[in-house]
């Protein structure tokens, strides 16, 4: 239970988001924000966007049958994404929808800091690049990209495009402190034997 | 080596040091409300994990829960829904839930004192920012997030750096109707809100050795408005004489034990503070916030603060405060019309409040065009108060008497302000829209205060009423 994941490495097939300062409400309108839990928020993401007022597809994306896969999927998206809200909301969308890590010009934030305590990369490349990206994706969906978090190389149909990632947020896919959870629980032994030496714990008798 | 209560509280605790620079923290007693918990209780049950000390979490609904009836479904929806996912959660993963009508429900940060659970030298967390109020007790009490809420239940820790420490000193005595709250709102007023950011705060001096357990409670309960997570005052007799008797507080046989180790978590008198504050008690007069945020404070008697006077970095805000609030600089606070009176929350919500709250209400009746609140912090605290005829007192002078909660802090519950409403509160925030409008606007004071403006119909100094009834009866 306690095993610690080490993220290296993220594959997936691609879903490109074209656009600009793509916010958190787009991504997930704060309506969905008041639900109790995260159930039923990878349904809804985008859903503003891909749906009219009467529920009729708008043609995005995400619905085009050319780019639907099974299996871990990588947003490639432009400037700005996940600008807005400091709520965990978007990122649990994305990943619940199945998106697994990201690769854009840039990212808000305190939107790549909830992504990765999420475990989700999210890696930044230059706008020639990502436009290169974007159009080998459009022109061919099928094929798995793969994130290197190790190399920071992003890696599609033969193509190798570096990538940055802030050194701490690097550092903590690899070796596994992302997942603050796991990291305290490491540590379950020592957990206990501190408990046994609290006073209040044990009736304030002598150790 | 002497050492401040921070210290040696934050070196029993410490179970490891992370290599991010971060103690992994042992948490003794950790608080969980409806509001901040279904998340983390979702997350825990996606992975698989159960909590490892679940007999040193209790639970309690607050922010949502309705002070008019108890009735259920609520009419809320999503009410209905927090408060259906903590039953279930309690249940489930067999946690203590004070539940409504259980007779030991109430506001998560009134509970924890008065049931013994909040104890010296304890670590404290809860999913709520007014956490820092268990420091009256001399613990180290702070407010989390809700994933930290969820590494709380699987690994009883948190991960977290150590705090500077300010020692606030409150010297000299308070005068006549000028009470904790007035001292906390002096304090965030002179140190400002940002202040303790990177803080914690020890409060100490003649004031704070003088104020009852409750009265410490009003003033670490506002620590995190001045920036500091946590804030405390050290353990003495009044804080051994408080939790004595108490349910869960340590047991007869075992209480003199407690006692020498909780005065040995108190701070050396030697103790190093990485900064010391000096405010004098006679200075501080009845104090409310004029603006929109709790360090926008004046006295009473004084004006609205001029552009002027404000640093340059804070006086977009305050003109941001003028035109919010419809308040203009150079004018008095004083008779700044109100619609609504609110006493209650986890900062002024508890028995002392409501008496001296009370004390000023029997001298009349609420104005014709104010609607008032009076909504004690827990099912014990509402026990006690009717045993006394405090509720009476109130329904006489035409508050109305409600059933414990959060409500009108926050808004979370049904009680909001409506429009432009000017609402004299004894919480502990006055942001926009804070009170369940967008437009709605909050005056901070103390519970006197307030129940001094609910019958002037405006902000009034309370001393003048207070003393006009000694006048009286002399």
């Amino acid at each position: 239970m306690s095993e610690l994941i080490r993220i290296t490495q993220v594959k997936g097939r691609p879903i490109p988001l074209r656009g600009n300062d793509i916010d958190t409400d787009r991504i997930i309108p704060a309506r969905f924000m008041k639900a109790v839990t995260f159930d039923g928020l990878g349904q809804r993401l985008f859903v503003d966007v891909r749906f009219d007022a009467e529920g009729r597809s708008l043609g995005h994306v995400m619905d085009d049958p050319r780019f639907e896969a099974k299996g871990p999927r990588i947003a490639v998206v432009n400037k700005n994404f996940g600008c807005g809200s400091s709520r965990e909301h978007a990122p649990q969308a994305l990943l619940r929808w199945g998106i697994k890590a990201l690769v854009g010009e840039s990212f808000a934030d305190i939107f790549c800091g909830n992504c990765l305590t999420l475990g989700m990369p999210c890696v930044s490349a230059g706008e020639a690049d990502v436009s290169a990206l974007m159009a080998a994706v459009e022109e061919d969906p099928a094929h798995d990209l793969t994130v290197d978090v190790e190399t920071l190389t992003v890696t599609y149909r033969g193509a190798t495009y570096p990538v940055s990632l802030p050194a701490s947020a690097r550092s903590q896919l690899l070796d596994a402190t992302w997942d603050a959870t796991r990291i305290l629980l490491q540590a379950e032994e020592q957990v206990r034997q501190t408990a046994s030496r609290l006073p209040y714990l044990r009736r304030f008798t002598p150790e | 080596m002497a050492k401040s209560l921070l210290e040696k509280v934050w070196a029993a605790h410490t179970v490891r040091e992370l290599a991010s620079g971060q103690t992994q923290l042992f948490i003794g007693l950790h608080l969980i409300h409806e509001v901040t918990s279904p998340q983390a209780f979702q997350m825990m049950r996606e992975q698989g994990l159960k909590i490892l000390f679940p007999e040193r979490t209790f639970a309690t609904v607050d922010h949502i829960i309705p002070t008019d009836t108890r009735r259920r479904p609520y009419a809320d929806e999503q009410a209905e829904g927090m408060m259906s996912a903590i039953e279930r959660n309690c249940r489930e993963f067999g946690i203590r839930f004070f539940d409504a009508g259980s007779g030991e429900q109430g506001i998560v940060h009134v509970l924890g004192p008065e049931l013994g659970l909040t104890q010296p030298g304890m670590t404290i967390a809860c999913g709520d920012s007014h956490t820092s109020t268990h420091g009256a007790f001399g613990a180290v009490a702070l407010g989390i997030g809700t994933s930290q809420v969820r590494d709380l239940l699987a690994s009883q820790c948190l991960a977290i750096e150590r705090p500077k420490l300010r020692r606030i000193n409150v010297d000299g005595g308070l005068g006549p109707g000028v009470y904790a709250k007035d001292v906390i709102l002096h304090i965030i007023r002179r140190l400002g809100v940002k202040g303790g950011v990177g803080y914690a705060y020890e409060y100490g001096g003649p004031v704070l050795e003088r104020m009852s357990m409750e009265a410490r409670m009003t003033v670490c309960n506002m620590s995190i408005e001045g920036g500091a997570r946590l804030g405390y005052v050290n353990p003495d007799a009044a804080t051994f004489e408080f939790l004595s008797g108490r349910p869960f507080a340590p047991a007869a046989e075992d209480f003199e034990a407690a006692v020498t180790w909780w005065r040995s978590m108190a701070s050396d008198a030697d103790a190093s503070y990485d900064d010391i504050v000096h405010l004098d008690g006679a200075g501080i007069a009845p104090t409310v916030t004029w603006g929109i945020n709790p360090g926008q404070a004046i006295g009473v008697n004084e004006k609205i603060p001029a552009p002027e006077t404000f640093a340059p970095d804070e006086r977009e805000v305050a003109q941001d405060a003028y035109a919010y609030m419809g308040l203009k600089p150079n004018t008095p606070i004083r008779g700044t019309r109100i619609d609504v009176a609110f006493v209650g929350s986890c900062t002024n919500g508890r028995l002392s409040d409501l008496q001296e709250a009370a004390r000023v209400a029997r001298l009349g009746h609420v104005a014709p065009h104010v609607k008032a609140l009076v909504v004690p912090g827990s099912e014990a605290v509402a026990r006690a108060a009717e045993a006394e005829g405090l509720d009476q007192i109130f329904r006489q002078a035409g508050f109305e008497w409600r059933l414990p909660g959060c409500s009108m802090c926050l808004a979370m519950n049904p009680d909001k302000l409506v429009g432009r409403q000017v609402c004299a509160s004894t919480s502990n925030r006055n942001f926009k829209g804070r009170q369940g409008s967008p437009a709605g606007r909050t005056l901070l004071m103390s519970p006197a205060m307030v129940a001094a403006a609910a019958i002037e119909g405006a902000v009034v100094d309370v001393r003048e009423m207070l003393g006009k009834r000694v006048s009286r009866e002399s």
